[in-house]
């Protein structure tokens, strides 16, 4: 008398919404990656001279390239944040005896991207 | 007319039939009945045959484990009431081989249980003898792996796993988990002989993360973090022995 091997769907993600938000996040990285291969072009331009670079930027302005852009930003933003929240189960630091809490972990990080963003931000837009 | 509930339960019988099938029963809808309950209802009172285990009724012998409407739970510990009016639907705990009816093959996982060697190892000469007394260790070191200790084996990490599923050579939650237990514990030294089937391909590099088996962990063990710790480990592991040139070599 055998046992009964119940299948597994393929379709598994699609049945609850925690799996379905894992395999989103998943995707993300492909946005990820996908945008350092676009910021690994913008360099290459670069290198070809203000010719090449700014026919590269002019065309960084069409309502496609803008789309693209959005949901790049979205998927990047959905990669970042689910793992900043998953950062403190990872990393378990002890201050003496002393767990440092979740919340103090995540922080910082949240907190290493704020700074990181500003002065990124304050080289593009004020200098 | 007092209230009742319906309850829906995996049936199968191998000597009966070839294929599972479901079996509707109609159980009276008790305020303070969990689902475990209501199931020993259906088997004292309704039908005899149905198989299930259970044992302690309060969460602790980790054996009554089962998908309640597709979420594996311990069915002694949630309420009927948490479901009703809505039906209840009983399956066996997924990825696992089916026995009879709520009763699946619990085998792989207390081969890999075995295989990650759950107790403390000591380095050979450094053992206490009897007479020694018992290895000391204070709150803080304690502290460090309780949290893992708390595991009761009951498989419903197993069950939310996607990938155990699609793949039954993963270690798993628990056992990964319960590795770190004795990882952790100040007074153990066998992570080296842990550390072949922890760093395999089979066992934390396979989890990619999904976190269910956390969320459905009655106990708060927290799987999922345990298997990122012990990639962390791994990972720092592999940096001295291949960038150090004084590191641990094997
Ligand atoms: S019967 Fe023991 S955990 Fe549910």
């Amino acid at each position: 008398m055998s046992p009964y091997q119940k299948p597994f769907p393929n379709n598994w993600w699609l049945k609850r919404m925690p799996y379905f938000l894992f395999i989103i996040r998943e995707l993300t990285s492909v946005f990820v990656a996908g945008y350092c291969l676009f910021l690994l072009v913008l360099i290459y331009k670069l290198g070809q001279g203000p010719e090449a670079y700014g026919s590269l930027i002019k065309s960084l302005t069409s309502s496609t390239s803008i789309v693209l852009h959005v949901i790049a930003l979205v998927f990047v933003l959905y990669h970042a944040i689910t793992w900043f929240n998953l950062t403190p189960k990872i990393l378990v630091i002890y201050k003496g005896q002393d767990r440092i809490p979740q919340w103090l972990v995540a922080g910082s990080v949240y907190v290493g991207w704020i700074v990181v963003s500003a002065v990124i931000a304050w080289l593009v837009v004020g200098t | 007319m007092a209230e009742t509930m319906e309850i829906k339960i995996f049936r199968y019988r191998p000597e009966v039939e070839k294929e599972p099938m479901f079996q509707s029963y109609e159980v009276p809808f008790r305020e303070d009945w969990v689902v475990l309950d209501a199931i020993n209802y259906i088997k004292d009172e309704i039908d005899g045959t149905l198989s299930y285990r259970w044992s302690c009724r309060m969460g602790v012998c980790g054996s009554c484990g089962m998908m309640i409407n597709d979420i594996p739970k311990l069915s002694c510990a949630v309420f009927l009431k948490e479901y009703y009016p809505k039906k209840i639907c009983l399956e066996p705990l997924t990825g696992f081989p089916v026995e009879r009816d709520l009763i699946f093959e619990m085998d792989d996982f207390l081969t890999k249980l075995e295989e990650i060697k759950p107790y403390i190892i000591r380095h050979e000469g450094e053992e206490k003898a009897l007479e020694e007394g018992v290895y000391l260790q204070t709150p803080a070191e304690l502290a460090h792996y309780k949290q893992y200790s708390m595991c009761i084996n009951c498989m419903l990490c197993y069950a939310a796993c996607p990938i155990y599923s699609i793949d039954s050579t993963f270690i798993g939650p628990a056992a990964i988990a319960l590795s770190q237990r004795y990882n952790l514990d100040s007074r153990d030294q066998g992570r080296d002989s842990r550390q072949d089937i922890i760093g395999s391909h089979a066992g934390i590099w396979d989890c990619t993360f999904v976190g269910e088996c956390s969320t459905v962990c009655p106990k708060d063990v927290d799987p999922a973090a345990a298997i990122q710790r012990a990639k962390v480990s791994s990972t720092i592991d592999w940096f001295k022995e291949v960038l150090i040139p004084w590191g641990k070599k094997k």
